[in-house]
């Protein structure tokens, strides 16, 4: 398997010209066989969950906090379904001509390119602003939350050493997230001066043949790396010890005792 | 442009004699097997040793896929076809006057001689960055050479460009189309027809491709209704020289007429996007009308080239779909 497409130049140049398009099935395979093998594990594993008398212990303790904790305002969960929506769209348009469904994709495809990169912004600034910017990022202080997690998975009872706002998963999941969408954003605007919109000038001696070859590249090995991290994204939205957190990014709050069984309040107090 | 050699990469030559047997290689072989109708779109790509093919079907043999018959009141062509035959057919001449005029109009005697219709309708685009192997879009790169501001694209498109410019060069296509002609598509195990019009596909669709025809699929019949045997036609090319020469615009329409006004028009176009470009908003102006009716021919033309986004050096293709557009209607040349 070939992983990327060259071409010859008027020039006679070898020039990279975008991924092989065999990457996608290898994407598609590597997400569905992570979701199977994940699946299989949770099934057949010692996995364990949190003991239900710890989180008693400590519902009984803070019958301070209000039955309802918020934990995604209105306008996260906006930005979160206006990216989900553009980010299907841009998979769909993208991907289903190369998997034989042909149809007039592209202007469509930039579109919603436009609604993600729009989005994306504003979700930078709204976050720097108006959220804990920090508390979606992982380092040196998720360590013990690792290791907690780590053991549970291998069958062993952890009590504590909890998430703030956000699970590890989360967190390592935005991380990637942030990687592949700056990417294939910051690709994909430039990819318009290659075909006709109504923003810019088409002009496709922009950048050099190699710089343009790594744009494309860029873009597809983001593009179909994001194919498994959609898949990835469904799978665990849609697992049921999960839903409670699909839950609270529709109606914007968790209960009581889903926050201090999954979160550290000392690490997440809710505003 | 690429250099013709006069010895081509070896490939493997299959001469079936039949349709089944034609279409079991190519079922078996895929996207590695070439059809090879006339040989005169082909031998260019293969002795240019830009498409190398690791089969090559030739159909010459296949009878079936020859000739034109009667049927009901209008006429099926076998794709092998040659466009001579198709000229020197007493049917094709009694009724469809317009095919044989297109028809004509294509390359040169010697090329009518062998090249067929299924061939002429199913050619690969013309442009001369794509033809010279570079990797543009339609050959599956990402970047079109002809749609800059340094690019010589006088000939290219002014319509519905979807990062390629390429246009369709067929003579045949916009004739057939103002027929309502059908395409008899078949595929082991299947037979599917589809409109003229739909059998040609733009850049947006799919950039690799000129035509609905997938790998393991044959043109095997051209079908013309009998609706407009015998109306009132009008064909015309403009190249740059009226013998060996690809269209810079061709127009084809077909009228009938029930006291005075037009019952019933379809016009086509080619050379001026991608696919060969059926005029309805034309067709609309006109519906009832009068082709004598100076206001509304005038209208049709500038219907017809709405919406026209000429690049560099192709903006005098505007002014040429628009007159000949009106010529059309008119039944005349005259200006």
């Amino acid at each position: 398997m070939d992983l990327l497409t060259w071409g010859r130049s008027p020039w006679g140049e070898w020039i990279l010209t975008h991924i092989s398009w065999d990457l996608l099935w290898a994407s598609l395979f590597a997400g569905v066989a992570f979701l199977v093998a994940h699946a299989g594990y949770l099934l057949l594993s010692p996995h364990r969950v949190r003991p239900a008398a710890e989180t008693d212990t400590l519902e009984a303790a803070r019958t301070d906090l209000p039955k309802r904790i918020p934990r995604h305002s209105l306008a996260a969960r906006l930005f979160h379904w206006v990216m989900a929506a553009s980010m299907f769209v841009l998979l769909l348009t993208a991907f289903l001509p190369i998997a034989g469904v042909k149809f007039a994709w592209v202007t469509w495809h930039w579109a919603a390119g436009l609604v993600l990169t729009a989005s994306i912004l504003f979700h930078i600034v709204h976050a720097s602003v108006w959220m804990d910017f920090w508390s979606i990022w992982v380092g040196p202080k998720d360590l013990p939350e690792l290791k907690s997690e780590l053991l549970r998975e291998l069958g062993h009872d952890a009590p504590g050493a909890k998430p703030g706002k956000y699970p590890l998963g989360n967190r390592l999941y935005h991380t990637a997230i942030v990687l592949a969408g700056l990417s294939v954003a910051a690709t994909g605007i430039l990819m318009m001066w290659r075909v006709r919109t109504p923003f810019f000038t088409r002009n496709p001696y922009l950048l050099g043949d190699t710089t343009w070859g790594v744009t494309y590249v860029t873009h597809g090995l983001a593009g179909v790396g994001l194919v498994g991290l959609v898949i990835a994204h469904v799978y665990f939205a849609l697992r049921p010890e999960k839903l409670w957190l699909t839950r609270s990014m529709l109606l914007g709050w968790i209960t009581r005792r889903q926050y201090l069984e999954h979160h550290d309040p000392e690490r997440w107090v809710p505003r | 442009m690429a250099t013709i050699r006069d010895v081509m990469p070896a490939f493997e030559l299959f001469q079936p004699a039949s349709i089944d047997a034609a279409l079991t290689l190519l079922d078996q072989h895929g996207t590695d097997a070439w059809v090879l109708a006339g040989g005169l779109d082909s031998f260019d790509w293969l002795k240019d040793r830009i498409k190398r093919p690791a089969v090559v079907v030739d159909l010459s043999g296949v009878a079936e896929l020859k000739g034109v018959r009667a049927s009901g009141d209008g006429v099926e062509i076998g794709a092998m076809t040659t466009l001579t035959e198709v000229v020197r057919h007493p049917l094709i001449k009694e009724k469809f006057s317009i095919l044989l005029e297109a028809a004509e109009a294509a390359a040169s005697p010697q090329i009518r001689n062998q090249g067929t219709i299924g061939g002429n309708v199913s050619q690969d685009a013309r442009c001369w960055y794509y033809r010279a192997g570079w990797p543009c879009y339609r050959a599956g790169g990402n970047i079109c050479y002809a749609d800059t501001p340094q690019a010589i694209n006088r000939e290219h498109a002014i319509f519905d460009a979807d990062r390629c410019v390429a246009v369709n060069p067929s003579d045949t296509a916009p004739a057939l189309i103002a027929l309502g002609a059908q395409m008899v598509i078949r595929r082991t195990g299947g037979e599917r027809v589809v409109e003229a019009e739909d059998y040609f596909i733009g850049p947006g669709t799919d950039i690799t491709r000129m035509t609905a025809l997938a790998a393991g699929e044959l043109l095997t019949a051209i079908r013309i209704p009998g609706t407009f045997a015998g109306a009132r036609f009008y064909f015309e090319k403009v190249a740059d020289r009226n013998v060996w020469d690809f269209p810079l615009v061709n127009v084809a329409s077909a009228m009938r007429l029930e006291g005075g006004t037009i019952q019933a028009l379809r016009i086509a176009a080619n050379g001026v996007a991608a696919r060969p470009r059926r005029l309805i908003t034309v067709e609309q102006v006109l519906a009832g009308r009068r082709p004598d009716d100076a206001a509304a021919v005038t209208a049709a033309g500038e219907a017809a080239i709405a919406g026209a986004e000429p690049l560099q050096h192709n903006g005098y293709k505007v002014p040429l779909l628009r007159n000949l557009v009106r010529r059309a209607l008119r039944g005349t040349e005259d200006s």
